[in-house]
This record gives structure tokens, sequence and C-alpha cells, in this order.
């Protein structure tokens, strides 16, 4: 199958006061059309920064992507200008932000938020942008569109403001929409209602998505591939089943037992991970996890463990990836 | 009227009195709206917390869930005597501390202790972890000698698994993990019977947020611990709690044991809530039925007539528009706030 991204050894870097953190090291993966690719994570792992590298939105200084490609549809996002890089952001990549609050621009009216996209990218009449502003807001379920249009954000409660994100991220018609945590702010009951509406429209039309979480729950029930992120890297990529049944790296194991789940008996102990997550300034060259790792060898101090295949479309960067598992963690 | 009034009383199942450690009785807080700035004149109320009644047994740990605005904090703040409450009782070991005035309100303080969600806000950035844990010892007079107090903030520090030199940081040295076990070395400093932990770790990445459940697990079975968990994750909830109160729109809708909740829910909105929350499991996940509710939960300030959840509830039926249903008790021990159960 032709894969619609394919990201390539990208690496994006920080250059700070206290030394160069280093976000995203070396991350690759791929998205094909129409398929929902998930990206977990707990803060600072680089889940976010690795989205904004997709759409080179990465400030700078201090950030700056320093190597790999982004192949999108062919071209590499990398080597394009910023004229064209323009061309593509929201035309054919749209993109969610988690804050609903934050992310639409206060001063201008719904409309023109969504007008903007239209006829930055789109030959459309004054017109045409208006009608194919009210049919996105029927699209994502805002009810009275008419009236809704000629509101500000501040009218708007959080869940409607994720649904203009969301009509403006699809008014293109994108191939790939990027969703970074876009559901974190919002109750359990319109987050439920956000993300069931972003997996019909994307299966609707045929969009596919990479969706930024640190939800466990959110990937189970929306995802078709996962890739757990730590410390900058990708340390296990497959299938939601491979990922949640078989975990073969340490990491994606201590975040499935850390978890409480409410459909298990009660009374169980959590199992958590002691320690914190590394300073990404002071990385040395063994693996990352190590410190906090009960599988941990010599061998993790000296080298980084590289992804290898564990079973078709499941990969893992742990050198004792065999020892790793539900079964032995009992033992 | 008074029929609902009587019934709410014992709300939760226990007779009252016999080990129950907090009893709130038909709470009512209402935030006045004013306009005008020369003449200010109350236009409307925010109706936050509208008669809620619950009770905590000694040793128990109740899980108060619901989703942004409705009323849980509030609840909270009001048994902590922070809030005014606008009418109800709140009774603490026998003491209807709505009644109480501050000078006697002080030494029941020192039994009622709070840890915040926002582990950023929460501490004085200007104090010294050391100090922060200190002040409410000092203010309690509980150790008057320097020495001996320092060495009880090192025996916290390490009671809350952090390393005693801590204690000559700030807190913009520590990760937000770190400053949650501050937040509760500084609760546990007065060695209080009854905490509540509002939001205690919604803040947190999951793996330290599973560190700090276990800590409060542990402090809960060490000291004999009575818990409010305010939260609005279900499943933290289902984990740590004993029973499970349901709050929407300022009114507790269903109030069970928590097992009988998660697996016999029987209020619409309780059911929607449970139904929304996903189970990190592809399998499970596939599986389960998702019913969504529409809509928002409307505004407090103009909150929909008979019951609450009408608007939004697939079970309504036209009766519900009228009245607010009775928070009965349908089996032992299992009350809620629907006339279509």
């Amino acid at each position: 199958m032709t894969k619609l991204l394919e990201i390539k050894d990208l690496k994006t870097q920080f250059y700070t006061s206290a030394g160069v953190v280093k976000a995203v090291d070396g991350i690759t993966y791929d998205v094909a059309p129409g398929e929902t690719v998930a990206v977990v994570g707990e803060s600072g792992c680089g889940k976010s920064v690795s989205a904004m590298s997709i759409l080179r939105l990465i400030p700078n200084p201090p950030g700056k992507i320093v190597g790999g490609s982004i192949l999108f549809d062919g071209k590499d996002l990398l080597k394009l200008t910023e004229e064209q890089m323009r061309q593509v952001r929201g035309r054919d990549i749209g993109m969610i932000f988690q804050e609903p609050m934050t992310s639409l621009n206060p001063v201008l009216s719904i409309e023109r938020q969504l007008t903007e996209t239209l006829e930055e990218h789109l030959d459309v009449t004054k017109e045409g942008a208006h009608k194919r502003a009210l049919e996105l807001l029927g699209l994502v379920g805002i009810s009275e569109p008419e009236r809704r249009l000629k509101q500000y954000p501040h009218h708007l409660s959080g869940g409607m403001r994720q649904r203009v994100m969301i009509a403006m991220a699809l008014a293109c018609e994108p191939k790939l929409i990027i969703a970074d945590e876009p559901t974190t702010a919002l109750d359990v009951t319109i987050q439920a209602q956000i993300l069931e509406l972003m997996k019909e429209l994307t299966r609707k039309m045929g969009v596919a998505m990479i969706i930024i979480t640190h939800n466990l729950g959110v990937v189970a029930r929306y995802a078709d591939r996962v890739n757990v992120m730590y410390a900058g890297r990708i340390i296990e990529s497959g299938t939601a089943e491979q990922i949640y049944h078989n975990p073969k790296h340490p990491y994606t194991l201590a975040l499935l037992r850390s978890v409480p789940r409410m459909d298990q008996k009660r009374g169980a102990k959590l199992l958590p991970v002691d320690g914190q997550p590394p300073d990404l300034t002071k990385l040395d060259d063994g693996c990352a996890f190590r410190p906090r790792c009960t599988f941990a060898t010599d061998k993790c101090a000296h080298s980084k463990p590289t992804l290898d295949p564990v079973e078709t479309g499941h990969i893992s960067a742990c050198f004792e990836k065999d020892r790793v598992g539900f079964v032995e963690a009992v033992a | 009227m008074n029929e609902i009034s009587t019934a709410t009383v014992n709300a939760g199942g226990a007779v009252a009195g016999s080990g129950d450690l907090v009893q709130v009785k038909n709470l009512k807080m209402h935030f006045p709206i004013s306009e005008g700035a020369i003449i200010s004149r109350v236009v409307a109320h925010v109706k936050a917390v509208d008669d809620v009644s619950f009770n905590i047994r000694k040793g128990e740990t109740l899980g108060l869930v619901g989703e942004s605005g409705c009323g849980k904090t509030t609840t909270g703040r009001c048994i902590l005597q922070l809030e005014k409450a606008t009418s109800g009782e709140i009774w603490f070991d026998g003491k209807d501390l709505n009644e109480l005035s501050k000078a006697e309100m002080r030494p029941l303080r020192q039994r009622i202790q709070v840890i915040f969600q926002d582990p950023y806000s929460s501490l004085n950035p200007r104090m010294k972890i050391g100090e922060i844990i200190a002040e409410p010892m000092m203010v309690h007079n509980i150790i008057a000698d320097p020495k001996k107090r320092e060495d009880r903030v090192h025996e916290l520090l390490q009671l809350c698994g952090l390393n005693p030199k801590f204690a000559d940081r700030y807190p913009h040295e520590m990760s937000g993990g770190q400053r949650q076990r501050v937040g509760i070395a500084r609760a546990l400093a007065v060695e209080p019977e009854f905490i509540i932990c509002d939001e205690a770790v919604s803040a947190l990445d999951v793996s330290i947020q599973a560190q700090v459940i276990n800590l409060l697990e542990d402090l809960r079975d060490r000291f004999e611990l009575t818990y409010l968990f305010i939260s609005h994750d279900l499943s933290v909830v289902h984990h740590l709690c004993h029973r499970v109160a349901v709050m929407y729109l300022g009114h507790i809708v269903e109030l069970a044991e928590t097992d009988e909740l998660f697996d016999n829910p029987l209020h619409p909105y309780t059911t929607a809530l449970l139904e929304a929350v996903p189970i990190p499991d592809p399998t499970v996940e596939k599986a389960r039925v998702h019913t969504i509710i529409k809509g928002e939960i409307p505004s407090p300030i103009n909150p929909p007539s008979g019951c609450v959840f009408h608007p939004r509830c697939p079970k309504a039926v036209a009766g519900c528009k009228v009245n607010m249903p009775e928070f009965r008790e349908v089996r032992p021990g299992h009350w809620v706030a629907c006339t279509e159960v």
C-alpha cells in the first residue's frame, strides 16, 4: 500500500540555556491513507513536538528540525519553501489543537475563522465560502448554524469550540488531520461526543488522522495503530491489539499496569514505574528508560536498542524484549 | 417537600450517627450574581450546590464524581468552611460546622485537611518545602521545638516517598508528582482524621498518578484516614473509593457502594457517564455499548425545571419536566434520584 505520510529519522532539538534538548530524537513512522495512528506518551516525551515538526511549526529559535525527512504524498515537507508550506497547512493537512480556548482567534467571528481558510486555499466566492461554512457547521453537529456563524469564540462552550476547530480542519477536505490532545480539556461525556464525531467524519471522508494523546483509553477505542514514545523516541509500535495485549517494551507494559481500569475487579494494587522521566538535556548513550526499568542489564547502559521486529507490524526497542510480557510480570 | 428532606437526611444508607464522621444535610450554596457598579443589586444566583445530602463513615473513602461545574468542588469547599453555605448543615464528629465561630472552628481545622488539584499553584513559590510542611504545625502549635519540628518534616517527606533533603528546596525545583507529594505531606503534618482530596491526582501523568494513588492508599491504611475523594476520573474513583456519589448540576443523582454503582448504574446520567469512559483495551472497547448523550451541561444560573438532567435524558417522560425526582433508596444502600428506574 502506498503511504500518505512517511517520517524518517526525524530529529528536532531546542537550544536552551540549560543545554540542547533532544525533544524528538530520530523517529520513524508512516501513515496510510484513511488510517488512524496514535502517538502516546507522557508529558515531555516529544509527542507534540513531533506533530508540530510535520507542519514545520517549531518556533525557531530556540527550536530546529536538525535531521530526517517527512515525505507527504511524495514530497519532502522539509525541503519546501515557506510559501509552499503554507499551501500544505490547512489545505492538505488539517490541525486540531488541544486548547479550544486559545486556538481560535477571539476577535474573529466563527464565520470568518472558517471562511479564511477556504478563501486562502480554494477558489471560492464570498457566497460560496459562506455556504460551505454553513455546511461545515452542520457536519460537525452545531445547531442553528446561521446564528452561530455570527457569534464569537467566547459565546461558545468548550465542546462547541472544539467542534468549530474540527470544522476548520475539515474545511478544505485535507488528506491528513493531526489532532494534538483534541479532547483533553473536555468533560468525559463531551469527549465521547467529539471523538465519535472525529471518527465518523474521518471514516466518511477517508481522511487519515494522527491522534496525539496521553489517554490510553482513547487510543484503545479509536486508533488502528499505536506508536509509544519515551524521551523523544518511539520505543514500541504496532496495532492497538498488539500493543495492549502483547506489550514488548517494559515502558509500555508499565504504562498499561499503571492505569486503573473500571472493568476489572477492585482491590488490586496498581504497579507504577518508579522514578521520573529523564532530563532530555542529559541523555547518555544508553537506553533512556534504563534507570526505571526492571529488565535492565549492563548492555542497556552502553547502547540504545533499535526498533526490531517482534512479529509482523509490531516493533520494539528493547534488548530484553523477549522477556517482557504480562506473564513474566506476575512471576 | 418535607418528606423529601427527611428522606435525604439519611441518604447513603447508614443510620445517622452510627460511625459517621461527616454528615452533610440539605447543603445549598447559591452564589449571587450582581449587576451595576454603583448601586449593585443581585440579579440571579448560581446554584452551585442545590440540596445535597450524604454521609461519610469513619475510615471510608467516599468518591464524589461529576463533570466540570457540577458542584463537587464547591461541596468540598463548604465542608472546609472556605465558603459560607447558603443553607444546610455540615456535621463533623457531632458538631455542626456552619454554627461554629472562627475560634471554635480552629481546632477542628487540624482534623480536616485538604489536598488540592494543581500542584503548581497550591504551594507558595517563595517558601522552602520544609517551611511549607512545617507551617500547619506552627499554626496549630503542634510541635513547638524547632529541632523536633525539623525532624518531623523529614519524617513526613520520607513517608511521602521524598528525600528529606528536599526540605531545603523550593517548589519550582520539583516535578508535578513531587509537588503533589509535598501537598500530601503538608496535609498529614497535623495528623488529620479527614482529608478532602480535590482532584488530587488529575494533573499527573499516568505513571506518576499511579504512584500517588498508591501513596494515598498506603496512608489511608496506616493512619486510618477518611477521604472525600473529589474527581472527574471514574477509573481512579473506581479504584480508590468504597462508595461513590454522582453529581450533576448541583444535585447528587446517585449514590451507592462502588461495585454496585459500576455494575448496576441506575440513573441514566451515571450510565451515560460510565459508557463515555474509554477502557484501555481495544478488544473490550470494540465489544462495548457506547450510548453518547447529546447536548451539554446547562447553566446552573438557570437550571432546567424538574429533574435537572431531563433535557439530555434518553428516558425522560413528561413528568420529569415538572418535579425534581425524590432521592430514594431502591436497594439497600443504593440511592437514586430518578422516577424511571
